[in-house]
């Protein structure tokens, strides 16, 4: 039985490699440098590089992070601080249930609040998407790793004539400040890659944009879009934009880590 | 007790009122109410959007299967069977391998193998959707059509489930890769509810004789079993929902079949092929029904399982990292 | 030496009780601290001696279910009042915990700095002149003057402790109250901690809880032994020592029970 577990184990860290292992060989050889400067040309003819959407991806994700990140962090400071009510109770549980839900579910109730009314496709449509996604997620993890933050020193503060607010903020927080960012990086990486919310709302281009109030391509819907089309070329290019979001994402996960490690000493 | 002696003269004041403090937990209570505000917020938009397909099929939506949008009819079975068919075979592939995960790291792995072998399923996590799908396309659907089907064809060809012709893009390639997606996560959730399962239950077990196997059927997994069930459920709500690699090889099409080979769809799906084809406003509609019922489904699901779990490991955020 | 300006200034708890929800932890106590003393406050664990110190600065009602009836006096100003703002109070009140407290994040310099700044009106020079004489008075100058930008961290356990006694006394708080704070320290961090109660009694009031009858011993003028949230009996230190008045008192410094 114990080898059986192992086995399973084993199996499933092998799914990683061959993912991963397929995305670097199929992806590598396509990377040069037009694909990181150039923007695509039409369709069926050769080169070309996906530079609008290395933009786009950066543009969407970080304005997402700006609308989801202070309210994600302030929930997760209200959860830890105050949260030990019924009204605490309720967030917590709404926070998890919303960490589950389908992120096309939240990419329709983006294009209703903000494509309809404003009569046509955006990035800023797609980045509040994401921050939709965003905000359950960092208020959990941060709760959590304020909450790692131990009980004396509050006290110490609070003995101290610290205000309420002001412990809150310049010693449990700045305390938890390491877990925090890496609570924060883990959902950037994490929505980095989401494509499904940013159909209908980013869109895609095929051009180079970086106006929030137009239409913007992403890498994840340059992966959708040239992986399911019909040309060798496009298949090429998906693979190598799939790496470099793969890389993207993985790249914001083990800083993550790193950061969360040089101040615990060890991860969890 | 003031016999008139004289008060230090920078002494400060006890009397006055922390307005920051108040202003501070104004604040945070503003910012966490956007969540309860969001979820309904995206019901209540769900509904209202939905209303015309609503009023117009009533609960018939759930079991017809006519979707023709030319014509204005709309039902959603198909999408409902497949979405089951697609999560339910995902779990019966994934259950096993992730909770042998959880079990391995938790009890059997030698100490210096557990982070790094977490890590990496917790990197399965991290990949998105739409690489898996891209991965799923060029390596998962080749793969099954050379080594997978042929033989199970000649084993259990005779069953209803493996008839017709394979193409690659079907319930079958849909499930695989809901599987593989889910594992990290079932795997993760399981791991924390076996970690927080107290040692002396395990510590009870071993000191009456037991092997380390029946120390963990006989204590640690009975006693996270309501955990368990609720990591399992998580990610069945996982699978309900996902989107993109689904849509890149169910094959997408409007059919009910017990055959894993052949085509389906799922209502996931569905909302991303169709929803910006939508010419009209019932078609629009019926599409916001789809999105309202997944919701709905997947917002129960994860409420059940977070009950579930909460029972064994309280009021933690399990698994919120390997989201 | 002549007596400070505020020589009259005195602590007193007024028929105080401290509740977590419906349970009493401490029961109707009234006591009076006399300035410019050290009242040791003594009994065994779980009588309700930390819970009556935390109840002196406010702090006892951020604790899960915490409320208080009766009062505590300072300077005869009711600190329970409704117009009475805790933080206010609680920097006349400086407070040593079991554990030393340090500031994860601040350098040994902010962490003694830290309840100046919160005050506000500082210049940069009284912050300095006052985190050195905090320092000195918590007799820690001379082996931390050269690495005042080091982490607090970087502190051996009892230098740390000494840290949060120089930390509750830059912000000149006229009151100081200690929670075992040699709990966790070893014996010569512990006397350097006892020397410093004997020092600093001239510029502050002290109460300090102790499980350690030989510590109430040695560092206290006055002593009150609690014993299952009552104030059994108070009084001077040598007087409860050598002829307490009460049996329970009796039985609890001869060893018989606790």
């Amino acid at each position: 039985m114990t080898t059986l577990v192992g086995v399973l184990s084993f199996v499933a860290v092998l799914a990683l490699a061959v993912i991963l292992g397929y995305l670097v060989v199929k992806g590598a050889s396509s990377l040069d440098w037009n694909f990181f400067v150039k923007n695509p040309v039409p369709a069926g003819q050769a080169g070309g590089g996906v530079a609008n959407a290395i933009v786009g991806t950066v543009i969407i994700v970080g304005v997402a992070a700006l609308i989801g990140l202070p309210i994600g962090i302030g929930t997760g400071l209200y959860l830890a601080e105050y949260g030990s009510g019924r009204f605490g109770w309720i967030v917590r549980f709404v926070a998890d249930v919303l960490n589950g839900t389908p992120s096309i579910v939240v990419g329709i109730f983006a294009w209703t609040w903000l494509v309809r009314p404003m009569g046509h496709f955006s990035a800023l449509a797609g980045s509040v998407a994401l921050a939709v996604l965003m905000v359950p997620m960092i208020a959990r993890t941060t709760e959590e790793m304020v909450r790692l933050v131990p009980h004396s020193l509050r006290e110490a503060a609070l003995a101290l004539g610290y205000p309420r607010w002001r412990t809150s903020l310049r010693i449990v927080a700045r305390t938890a400040l390491a877990g925090i960012l890496t609570s924060c990086l883990v959902g950037i990486a994490r929505i980095a890659g989401e494509t499904a919310p940013l159909l209908f709302t980013a869109l895609g281009n095929l051009n180079f944009s970086s106006s929030i109030l137009q239409p913007m391509q992403t890498l994840s819907l340059q992966v959708f879009t040239y992986g399911t089309g019909p040309f060798d070329e496009w298949h090429r290019l998906a693979w190598a934009a799939a790496l470099v979001l793969m890389g993207l994402v993985l790249l914001l996960s083990l800083t993550a880590r790193w950061a969360l490690r040089s101040r615990h000493g060890a991860a969890r | 007790m003031d016999d008139g002696s004289p008060v230090a003269p920078d002494r400060p004041a006890l009397v006055g009122r922390n307005a920051v403090d108040r202003l501070y937990r104004a604040a945070l209570t503003g910012l966490a109410l956007s969540l309860p505000l969001l979820l309904v917020a995206l019901l209540a938009e769900l509904v209202a959007s939905a209303w015309p397909a609503i009023t117009r099929f009533g609960v018939r939506f759930l079991w017809t299967s006519v979707w023709d949008p030319v014509a204005g009819v709309f039902g959603a079975a198909p999408m409902i069977f497949g979405t089951l068919a697609s999560s339910l075979l995902a779990l019966l592939f994934a259950v096993p391998l992730a909770l042998g995960v959880a079990i391995y790291l938790t009890e059997f792995s030698p100490k210096w193998l557990r982070q790094p072998v977490a890590f990496l399923v917790e990197l399965l996590a991290a990949i998105p959707s739409v690489v898996y799908g891209l991965w799923g396309i060029f390596v998962l659907i080749p793969f099954l059509r050379g080594y997978v089907v042929p033989p199970l064809r000649g084993v259990l060809g005779w069953t209803p489930f493996l008839q017709g012709v394979f193409y690659g893009n079907s319930l079958l390639a849909g499930g695989v890769i809901l599987a593989i997606m889910i594992v990290p996560y079932i795997a993760a959730v399981s791991r924390e509810v076996l970690l927080a399962v107290p040692s002396s239950q395990r510590e009870a077990a071993l000191g009456m004789g037991a092997t380390r196997w029946e120390a963990v059927w006989t204590a640690v997994v009975p006693y996270g079993r309501a955990g368990l069930i609720g990591a399992v459920i998580l990610g069945l709500g996982r699978a309900l929902g996902e989107t993109m690699a689904v849509t890149m090889l169910i094959g997408n099409r409007h059919d009910i079949g017990l055959s894993v080979l052949q085509p389906a769809y799922t209502m996931a799906a569905a909302v991303a092929n169709e929803f910006s084809e939508a010419t009209t406003n019932l078609y629009l509609s019926a599409l916001f029904e789809v999105g309202l019922i997944l919701f709905v489904v997947t917002v129960v699901v994860n409420a059940l399982a977070r009950l579930m779990i909460w029972r064994v490991a309280r009021g933690t955020a399990v698994g919120s990292r390997a989201l | 030496m002549a007596p400070p300006a505020d020589a009259r200034l005195q602590l007193e708890a007024v028929r105080l009780t401290a509740l977590y929800g419906r349970r009493a932890v401490v029961k109707d106590v009234s006591i009076l601290f006399p300035a410019h003393s050290v009242t040791a406050v003594i009994g065994p664990s779980g009588c309700g001696k930390s819970t009556f110190l935390r109840c002196l600065n406010r702090m006892h009602e951020l604790s899960e279910g915490g409320w208080v009836t009766g009062t505590v006096l300072l300077d005869g100003a009711d600190v329970y009042d409704a117009g009475v703002d805790p933080v206010q109070l609680r920097r006349r009140i400086g407070m040593v915990f079991q554990r030393p407290t340090p500031f994860p994040t601040m350098t040994i310099y902010d962490n003694v700095a830290a309840g100046l700044r919160v005050n506000g009106g500082r210049s940069r020079g009284e912050v300095d002149a006052a985190v050195e004489q905090a320092l000195r008075r918590a007799a820690l100058w001379d082996e931390v003057k050269d690495r005042l930008k080091k982490s607090a961290l970087d502190l051996s356990g009892g230098q740390q402790q000494r840290l949060c006694i120089a930390r509750a006394l830059a912000p000149e708080p006229e009151v100081l109250l200690l929670d075992e704070p040699t709990a966790s320290l070893d014996p010569a961090g512990t006397q350097r901690i006892e020397e410093l109660c004997h020092e600093l009694k001239h510029r502050y009031t002290i109460v300090i809880v102790t499980h350690n009858l030989q510590q109430a011993g040695r560092v206290s003028d006055y002593t009150a032994f609690f014993y299952l949230g009552d104030l059994v009996e108070v009084g001077r230190t040598e007087e409860l020592f050598t002829k307490p008045a009460q049996e329970q008192t009796e039985a609890y410094i001869t060893g018989r029970f606790g």
